[in-house]
């Protein structure tokens, strides 16, 4: 029977080293190369249950495979170019061939129901719902992610995107929308996905256990640029998260000299704030992702590109260019204008 | 009672005065226009074949494109649009071009051989479908190739294919295509069925039907099932973007999940309709190889219809991650993993076959051999993906495409070339190369392997499907030149194929009526088959007639050989009912299908197309159905021991 409790020295855990190289990276390869990515390395308890079921399923796989191939090439082999006429003649033969055939067919049967019982089980585990969540708000966007963090008063609401922050040992729920066409949110090494589809809300959960950054990407063929639509996890322990949501939750950082000021009137005088929120500023539209912190994430552009300042700067100038489908236009800009702009955006901690 | 021995001697003179009879009554006419007016089930079952391959190179060089795409992140072979738009022609063309069609044009070949007739029961609408599809999937590739090519995926998820996010043609291209592969696919099964119903020559009662025909009869009754749900399903598509209905459309109050279910109610039975002819084709090249009838034979038909019933239980599985409800989620997880056991009961019931037999290592049966070695990964990764928390990791990732390409090609394909290997000599009359086969067997196994396993870890590693590139920090670089790499074998196992069925034309061994010492019917005619394909109908006394054929065993006879007569028999017991006449060439059905393809492409630009594509359609339906000729031949001649009474 499954344990709904996720033992992270358990089978499942040994197994997987093996494979290493080949089903993704570790979580905590996560400082070294990219973001963790496996099904097979999970770093929460909904994914472990997954990763126990997947060892499970492949390991009676590699059995029956290896049996009804190596039968299949047995019986080949076994008589090939004799001639004479085929066992077929004998009703003893028959009925042992007979009997055979029922005995694999109930085995199989045996197998699979174990294996419907083992699912449903574990199906079953997952579906309950955790006591005392930390709740987002998730909404899909072709082609970002738009996060609401709600608090004790909507003053204190933080609006994100492309990075969700969580706390490390807490249940996390996630509310899921879409604003226009159906996406699937999917972070491999937390949990299996979920739609986000237009006119519903779906939910779904996870808890976190190892501090890191793992990777997600939208999962549902969402247009375009759904190949430019990543999303990344940072579990951090709590004292962190709550210090990451306490700055959040405050506006924009004031422009602390000339450069950053020009570049904040650029922001206001050009199309940028059509689209963009900076709180604490006269930009205040809704279409696409809130900036007021941009400088905390790590990545632009639903991943498409690390956040720094010569990426940011050539996506501004020309975003079609890494996002063909993106709907934010070029930005028209002289070096010095950009720089100002960059340094401004660069300055939104 | 029709049947009268062969003891009866016959001349020589008599037996060729009766074939030049016969063949002025069924030949077919010459030239281009003759082409287009045959109704000979087997040039109409040829091009079927020969059309689907075409397509079958096509979807195969656009996979080529995609894998030059993926080989390395951030390679720009191809682009974002360019990418959507060739994944999509390349599923709808491997599913609706290529798939269904090949397996409808075996069935349209081989059925009435199998089953000891002259024509299927309907040649005009036979006629009439092939063209339908031929005329599709040309209107298919010509709007790809006008920039109109559909890029919202095979299965074309609302709200995205709404004219909101897909404005342009693409998507009311892609569901006109599904009209003609429809109406195509309908017309075969219709045909099917009534020729297996009431044409099986006498004594082939049912549980004598050979194999490959009761799979066709289970395929044929699924299309009529799961077809109409696409159809209803693809025109409210049609018309959310046309007329701006609302059925799919969250604004105005429509679902947009109701899409799934449809298309799902359909796009899931469809894989079965694929697969099951398949598992047909598999079962005669078993019996035939292994020198003895099939072991479990009532097994293995009982396990194609509980197939082909299963089928229709399980197309929730393809929407576990929209949120289903715990007892939805196992009540679907238990019908697919219900659907693996028929499977196994016949693969079970093979091996018993050649283990008890005295197997003959031809090139057909090594392709029953890689059916095996393939098709059982996929079936394994099938039975883990029933389960919904591990389809909810799994679901639309690079473990899918791996899973479903190890059933398709593992399930569709490599059987398909085993039957190819197989009957192609019945076809022409000549052998293919047996080194040739062996070549391509193993380019295939080992390049197939190569492409596709690889993707398994993708997905585990977190690569979602229908992503046209990935950033080089997610690792997936490797993997992907390898399944990239194998492409390569692939190529040379197809170019392989071809050469050898090109130079078989020329170089290849006389087959001669049987090279296989085979089991059915359609190997006591000729190869090729003549247009009546059989100089004397034979009956059948077993379900392996040729292995327990009496030296004297009699022959139909009563039916006349200088119109197009055939014998109708009776369903349950196949006794002799009555004789009818089947239609003969025509060029009616060909100007029909022009004039509905006019139709349905005409309503994709304005809603008038659907009126005036039916009053085009009226002329050349009237002249079809013409009484032209004077002589009026009542349907139900009575025979010829009925009227002597």
């Amino acid at each position: 029977m499954v344990t709904t409790a996720w033992r992270p020295r358990g089978r499942a855990a040994s197994a997987a080293p093996l494979f290493a190289p080949l089903v993704g990276r570790h979580p905590w390869a996560g400082a070294a190369g990219g973001p963790a990515s496996s099904v097979v390395h999970p770093a929460s308890p909904q994914a472990g249950q997954i990763a126990l079921l997947w060892w499970i399923a492949v390991g009676i796989s590699a059995v029956v495979y290896v049996l009804v191939v190596a039968a299949f090439f047995i019986a080949i082999a076994r008589h090939r170019a004799q001639e004479g006429p085929p066992a077929g003649a004998d009703p003893r033969a028959e009925r042992r061939a007979t009997r055979i055939v029922i005995g694999a067919a109930v085995a199989t049967v045996v197998i699979l129901a174990a294996w419907f019982g083992l699912s449903v089980a574990s199906a079953r585990a997952l579906e309950r719902p955790p006591a005392h969540p930390v709740r987002v708000e998730v909404i899909g966007h072709q082609w970002w992610w738009e996060l609401h963090y709600a608090g004790a008063s909507p003053s204190d609401a933080v609006t994100s995107a492309n990075e969700l922050h969580v706390p490390v040992g807490i249940p996390v729920q996630l509310q899921l929308a879409s604003a226009d066409v159906i996406h699937s949110f999917w972070v491999p090494s937390l949990d299996g996905k979920r739609d986000l589809i237009p006119g519903t809300r779906t939910t779904t959960w996870f808890r976190v256990d190892r501090p890191g950054v793992y990777r997600g990407q939208c999962a549902e063929l969402c247009g375009l640029e759904h190949a430019h639509m990543a999303l990344l996890v940072i579990a951090e322990p709590k004292a962190q998260f709550d210090q990451w949501l306490a700055t959040q939750r405050a506006p924009a950082v004031p422009p602390a000299d000339p450069v950053t000021w020009r570049g904040q009137a650029i922001f206001l005088g050009a199309a940028c704030s059509l689209c963009h929120t900076i709180r604490g500023t006269g930009a205040g539209a809704l279409s696409a992702p809130d900036l007021t912190h941009l400088a905390s994430r790590r990545t632009i552009a639903a991943g498409a590109l690390p956040n720094a300042p010569g990426t940011l700067g050539a996506w501004i100038a020309d975003p079609h260019a890494f996002k063909r489908g993106t709907i934010m236009p070029a930005t028209r800009l002289d070096g010095g204008a950009m720089q100002a702009l960059v340094a401004y955006l660069r300055s939104l901690r | 009672m029709t049947a009268v021995p062969t003891a009866v001697p016959t001349s020589h003179e008599e037996e060729l005065d009766r074939a030049r009879r016969l063949e002025a009554a069924w030949g077919s006419p010459h030239g281009l226009v003759g082409a287009l007016r045959t109704v000979d089930h087997k040039a109409i079952g040829r091009r079927y074949v020969l059309t689907a391959l075409t397509f079958f190179a096509i979807g195969g060089v656009l996979a080529t494109l995609m894998r030059l795409q993926l080989r390395q992140p951030g390679a720009h072979v191809l682009s974002a649009e360019q990418y959507n738009q060739i994944f999509t022609m390349h599923g709808s063309t491997m599913m609706f071009l290529f798939a269904v069609p090949v397996m409808e044009g075996m069935m349209i070949y081989l059925v009435p051989l199998l089953v000891g007739t002259r024509n299927v029961a309907f040649p005009r609408l036979n006629a009439f479908g092939y063209f339908i599809y031929v005329l599709g999937g040309i209107f298919f590739y010509v709007a790809f190739l006008l920039h109109a090519g559909p890029d919202v995926g095979w299965f074309a998820y609302t709200p995205l294919s709404l004219s909101r996010f897909s404005p342009g043609k693409g998507p009311d291209v892609w569901a006109q295509l599904i009209t003609f592969t429809e109406l195509s696919a309908l017309v075969v099964a219709v045909e099917i069925v009534v020729t297996i119903a009431r044409q099986r020559t006498v004594g082939m009662t049912p549980q004598r039907m050979p194999i490959f025909v009761w799979a066709s009869l289970v395929t044929a009754v699924m299309i009529i099932f799961a077809m109409p749900a696409i159809m209803l399903s693809s025109s409210m598509l049609i018309m959310d973007r046309l007329v701006n209905t609302h059925f799919f459309d969250v604004a105005q109050g429509g679902s947009a999940l109701l899409w799934q279910h449809l298309f799902w109610f359909f796009g899931h039975p469809e894989v079965y309709i694929i697969f099951i002819p398949a598992m047909g084709m598999v079962s005669e090249i078993v019996e035939t190889f292994s020198g003895r009838p099939i072991v479990g034979r009532p097994a293995v038909i009982a396990s194609l219809a509980a197939t082909g019933t299963l089928g229709f239980g399980l197309w929730v599985h393809h929407m576990f991650a929209t949120t289903v409800p715990p007892v939805g989620g196992s009540f679907f997880t238990a019908t697919s993993i219900l659907i693996s056991i028929p499977t196994g009961v016949q693969i079970f019931c093979w091996i018993a076959t050649l283990w008890t037999g005295r197997p003959r290592v031809t090139v057909p049966l090594l392709f029953v051999a890689a059916f095996i070695v393939v098709f059982v990964i996929g079936g394994l990764s099938g039975v883990m993906i029933a389960s919904v928390p591990l389809d909810l990791q799994l679901h639309d990732t690079f473990f899918i495409v791996a899973h479903f390409h190890y059933v398709l090609i593992g399930g569709g394909v490599l059987p398909l070339f085993g039957g190819l290997y197989y009957w192609i000599p019945k076809a022409t009359g000549r052998l293919l190369s047996e080194r040739a086969g062996r070549w391509h067997f193993w380019l295939w196994l080992i390049g197939f392997n190569v492409v596709f396993f690889p993707m398994h870890f993708l997905g585990l590693a977190g690569m979602p499907r229908r992503v046209y590139t990935y950033q080089p920090d997610t690792g997936w670089g490797p993997l992907n030149l390898l399944a990239s790499s194998g492409v390569l074998l692939v190529i040379a196992g197809a170019v392989v194929f071809v050469v050898a069925l090109l130079r078989s034309r020329t170089h290849g061994a006389a087959a001669g009526d049987d090279p296989w010492r085979a089991p059915s019917l359609e190997w006591g005619t000729s190869s090729p088959p003549p247009s009546y394909n059989y100089l004397d109908l034979p009956t059948v006394r077993s379900a392996v007639p040729r292995w327990t054929a009496h030296a004297d065993q009699p022959v139909i006879a009563g039916v006349r050989d200088d119109v197009r007569e055939v014998l109708v028999t009776r369903f349950a017991d196949a006794q002799p009912d009555h004789r009818a006449r089947l239609a003969g060439p025509s060029i009616w059905p060909f100007v029909l299908a022009i004039t509905t393809t006019v139709g349905f492409i005409w309503s994709i630009f304005d809603p008038w197309g659907v009126p005036i594509g039916l009053i085009l359609c009226a002329p050349p339906l009237i002249a079809w159905f013409w009484p032209w000729t004077r002589e009026r031949d009542p349907r139900r001649a009575p025979l010829a021991s009925e009227a002597a009474a």
